[in-house]
């Protein structure tokens, strides 16, 4: 489980590394996602299965396909069918598909050896954060969806340049 | 009682806020700030995570829930105003975008 934690670990902070110091916005992108996906087997290896599974379908899966969107939308023109040639080439795929097999060899072995988790280890089931989300925390669950609200009148609202 | 690995998971915490800061302070594309802010923001998460591990209360991953409907609204108010900001100025350098009321 340390050994589990440590290799997530570093994986995470190397991606990120490199991250931001990609000129690239697809293949930062790409390093991006490798780099959710190894904090969400941290989460993982730290008892938390619940949130590791948000961190994978909200952030690598939601945020990220938004900023995908973003970067192919801003490089249309002439000029993009061959730069989009030129970021797909095999060895771009080589550092973000080395680093997401070793993260999935990881919770494979993790997934399989039986003992889940060290046995001081507390796990949290997703009952304990449903019950703590609807009541104690009612009220923010409520500011959450008005801030999910304010934030969708003010996209439609700003990328509607029709307007003016 | 020794439950998580305590120091190192908020060590990586650290670690991951400070990359997305320099990120956020270094590049002058507004993707990469972007991403940035989400990097700081995850690694916020993951300390949030490391605290309910420890003390064994779902609070944390609770906050955790929060911190993700407040990346998600982030990033799409961050692309509407990116939009905007290339529909305007022609180009993603933050620095180009100085003028208030330009």
């Amino acid at each position: 489980m340390t050994l589990a934690f440590y290799l997530a670990a570093s994986i995470a902070v190397l991606s990120t590394v490199l991250v931001i110091t990609c000129a690239n916005g697809v293949h930062a992108l790409l390093y991006l996602v490798v780099s959710l996906l190894a904090v969400a087997l941290v989460f993982y290896t730290l008892g938390a299965a619940f949130a590791a599974a948000l961190e994978v379908i909200v952030y690598a899966g939601a945020i990220v396909v938004l900023l995908v969107f973003l970067v192919m939308m801003l490089n249309l023109g002439d000029a993009a069918a061959i730069r989009e040639a030129q970021w797909m080439t095999p060895k771009i795929w080589i550092g973000p598909s080395i680093l997401s097999a070793i993260l999935f060899v990881e919770l494979a072995a993790l997934l399989t050896s039986r003992n889940t988790g060290a046995p001081s280890l507390v796990v949290i089931l997703p009952q304990d954060v449903g019950i703590a989300l609807f009541g104690p925390y009612i009220l923010c669950v409520e500011l959450a969806s008005i801030l999910l609200l304010a934030a969708l009148i003010g996209a439609y609202r700003l990328a509607n340049t029709s307007r003016r | 009682m020794p439950t998580a690995p305590l120091l190192p998971a908020l060590l990586l915490a650290l670690i991951l806020f400070a990359l997305g800061l320099v990120g956020v302070l270094v590049r002058r594309n507004f993707v990469f700030i972007l991403m940035s802010i989400e990097i700081m923001l995850n690694a916020t998460g993951l300390a949030f995570i490391v605290a309910a591990s420890r003390w064994g209360q779902a609070d944390g991953q609770v906050i955790f829930l929060f911190i993700l409907t407040l990346a998600a609204s982030e990033v799409a108010l961050g692309l509407a105003l990116i939009l905007r900001i290339r529909h305007r100025l022609t180009t993603l350098d933050s620095d180009a975008a100085n003028l208030l009321q330009g």
